[in-house]
């Protein structure tokens, strides 16, 4: 079956994207499709490459970039959500003036078109949130 | 052989529905949760939204954010129509719980039970729920 997912909490803060990465590695090791995984609200920052987390803990970002590396799935970070919260690509550093970028890699920005598409293309939207 | 999904084309039009079940201040999802639907009104899909729980002071009529410093947001609700976002379910236990009715609300809606509700989402293609 061809998922899409929507991630909606940030990571640490609440369980949403750990659930959601379970479920996505479940369903690639089952030998399904994994269309794209959307970040919105603050799951956004689930795509920052500035967080050092405990060394001793899961690296949620990175675990996030390996899976995009490892299966190509494609990470898409709303840019009006990314906006508000600080993420930036370097493109988007460049147009809004600011002096660096924190995308981590795999993940890329775009907008929320990306989310209904998804919808649309996929035999399921899975939605993990509070 | 193709795949069901497969044969989907552009053309494709689903039933989405975007389910408001919190607050329209507080947090950001019910503000971030429009700026969906009315991204989405651009794709043609067969789109409705549902407000339970909290959700249903979203539509409350006479919101006044001056106290709190925030944008009044709730005019939006009213330009949907506007996007042909005109199916508008409300469900009345939760507006009995809290001491609303359809009069305290400041757009046309469809208030229906509990049951009533659980059923129309079954009919979906595609559940948003922020």
């Amino acid at each position: 079956m061809k998922y899409g997912i929507l991630v909606n909490e940030g990571p640490y803060q609440h369980q949403a994207s750990d659930t959601a990465y379970q479920f996505a590695q479940a369903l690639l090791d089952k030998g399904h499709e994994l269309f794209r995984v959307f970040f919105y609200h603050d799951g956004v920052n689930n795509g920052t490459r500035f967080a050092v987390p405990p060394q001793d803990d899961r690296n949620i970002t990175v675990r996030w970039s390996e899976m995009a590396e490892k299966h190509g799935v494609d990470l898409v970070i709303c840019i009006a959500a990314a906006q508000r919260r600080g993420l930036l690509d370097e493109g988007e550093a460049k147009r809004q003036g600011k002096d660096g970028n924190n995308i981590a890699p795999g993940f890329r920005i775009s907008g929320l078109g990306q989310l209904i598409e998804a919808g649309i293309q996929c035999d399921r939207l899975v939605v993990f949130g509070d | 052989m193709s795949e069901p999904w497969e044969e989907e084309g552009p053309g494709t039009i689903k039933k989405f529905m975007y389910v408001n079940r919190k607050a329209p201040y507080g947090t950001i999802y019910a503000l971030e949760s429009l700026e969906v639907v009315l991204i989405a009104a651009a794709f043609e899909q067969d789109v409705s939204m549902a407000f339970l729980d909290d959700g249903v002071y979203q539509l409350k009529k006479g919101q006044d954010t001056q106290g709190i410093g925030m944008k009044n947001f709730s005019p939006t609700y009213r330009a949907l129509e506007g996007y042909d976002v005109e199916k508008l379910y409300v469900e009345a236990e939760s507006l009995a719980e809290r001491g609303l009715s359809e009069d305290d609300l400041l757009v046309p809606v469809e208030v229906m039970g509990r049951e009533a509700l659980a059923e129309l989402m079954d009919e979906q293609d595609v559940i948003l729920s922020f």
